[in-house]
């Protein structure tokens, strides 16, 4: 049967299982590749971990699709398409991960598909609604500055998954993150409308960057065993490459990034009053590792799980 | 025929010009008994069509008389586009697609940030134009890029270096 015949009825046959959609039957992204634990690797931690990763990809993956038919040009449309392909498919691999070392019986649908808002592990940055394409690149830039060099230094992990997940990762952030880069340059080194708006998204998104650096508690543990990359080694990395667009972007932020009170979670709270963003919860000083979510997070779900909670298992 | 040449006889589902073993995504085919093992490496993370070539294996093999046919993931080490042949470059080429050039380099020390348009003479694949300009980083798939020559003025895309 081919899509000429009956596009719905070739989603479901067996001789053709290729079709990739919730629905149809997802292929196992880790499909033969070894799944053991190594030696002396804590298993809970281990799979938090990978779900802390996976959601981060995901989510952002989620924000960047909704950009698609909303870019200021066609050429935009696809290069965020496929970097929001790109951390999908890391998205798919680490969840995937994550289900196999919790060994509960979840696989890549039930975790992105069934979890509730408190059992994400993503950090806010990555739920962030953008407000314009200046959001968007600022946010795509600094998500970008931070996870190139965790997923470098994970290339050498214990866990030769991870180390396989890093070592990809890396080739395809560079360039996430010079697409970001060199449009904040052009906004912020352009009019002086585009400046204007650049350097106001900038400001906004640079208190969220304070949490990618607060090591979580298995974070912690998993890098004493070699296996994760604790965040706070990676500031220096960021910052340099933050500076340097910056510095080409004309823009000269506000927002210390160097300066520990600037990143404290209550400046965040204002600075996201101030910009009409949500209020977080950031008292308790608990973060998005920890399921402290804002409101953004649930309404992404809502458009992203519908289908999926509406037909548990449907296939058509 | 063999399951190593059955298998490197696949074409890709999104180039079809080439083959598994040009595109150098096959990294091992074991046969034991009546059944073949097989070893593929991504692309890319997201590649979507990472299923349809499972599943072009799996029936190429079938078809061939192989009883039992499995496919399996090596995600380790990360698939380069050094590992495309020349012959593979070359069907590319002929279709229109300015083949990739040498990986980039790594040296020790953090990953850098190029600001600027990348240095790189890609020839156009039309008229043999030396020099030709990017139009944008991403075209129909994450592995393509958008230029045009100015000297035939005709746009074309090109798999770019990773």
């Amino acid at each position: 049967m081919s899509f000429d015949d009956d596009a719905y009825g070739a989603l479901t046959d067996h001789a053709d299982d290729a079709r990739w959609a919730y629905g149809t039957g997802f292929a196992d992204p880790l499909a033969g590749v070894p799944t053991a634990v190594p030696d002396g690797i804590d298993r809970a931690d281990l799979a938090t971990y990978c779900l802390m990763l996976g959601d981060d990809a995901l989510i952002m993956s989620h924000r960047l699709q909704q950009w698609v038919t909303r870019a200021p040009e066609l050429e935009d449309e696809l290069a965020l398409a496929n970097i929001g392909l790109d951390l999908l498919g890391q998205a798919r691999l680490l969840l995937t991960r994550a289900g196999e070392v919790e060994n509960a019986g979840r696989d890549e649908d039930a975790l992105a598909y069934l979890r509730d808002p408190t059992a994400f592990r993503n950090v806010r940055l990555a739920e962030r609604a953008d407000e314009d394409f200046a959001h968007l690149v600022a946010r795509l830039l600094v998500f970008s500055c931070w996870r190139l060099p965790l997923l470098d230094r994970l290339a050498a992990s214990r866990d030769p998954v991870l180390a396989a997940i890093g070592a990809k990762g890396v080739k395809e952030v560079t360039y996430h993150r010079e697409y970001a880069a060199q449009w904040v340059v052009r906004l912020g080194d352009g009019t002086d409308l585009s400046h204007q708006r650049m350097r106001a998204a900038i400001d906004a998104i640079l208190p969220l960057a304070a949490e990618l650096f607060e090591p979580h508690e298995a974070e912690v543990r998993l890098a004493a065993a070699g296996v994760a990359v604790d965040p706070s080694v990676l500031r220096g990395e960021f910052d340099a490459a933050m500076a340097q667009v910056l510095e080409a972007a004309t823009i000269e932020t506000s927002e210390k990034t160097t300066d520990a009170t600037a990143r404290r979670p209550d400046g965040e709270a204002q600075g996201g009053q101030a910009q009409g963003g949500p209020a977080y919860d950031t008292g308790s000083g608990r973060s998005g590792r920890d399921g402290v979510h804002g409101p953004e997070l649930t309404e992404i779900l809502a458009e992203m799980q519908e289908l999926a909670r509406a037909l548990p298992g449907g296939v058509w | 025929m063999s399951a190593a040449d059955v298998v490197a006889a696949v074409t890709d589902p999104e180039l079809p010009m080439v083959t598994l073993a040009e595109l150098g995504i096959v990294r091992e085919v074991r046969e034991d008994g009546d059944g073949v093992t097989v070893a593929i490496t991504p692309t890319y993370s997201g590649c979507p069509a990472m299923e349809a070539i499972r599943d072009d294996i799996v029936t190429a093999l079938r078809g061939a008389g192989f009883g039992r046919a499995e496919v399996r993931t090596q995600l380790s080490p990360a698939w380069t586009t050094d590992w495309i042949s020349e012959s593979g470059k070359a069907k590319l080429a002929a279709a229109g697609i300015a083949p990739p050039g040498a990986a980039p380099r790594r040296s020790a020390g953090p990953v850098p940030l190029a600001l600027g348009l990348p240095v790189e003479s890609v020839a156009c694949p039309q008229c043999g134009h030396a020099e030709t300009e990017r139009i944008s980083a991403f075209s129909a798939t994450a592995c393509r890029e958008l230029r045009r020559c100015p000297s035939c003025r005709e746009p074309f895309e090109h798999m770019k270096e990773i």
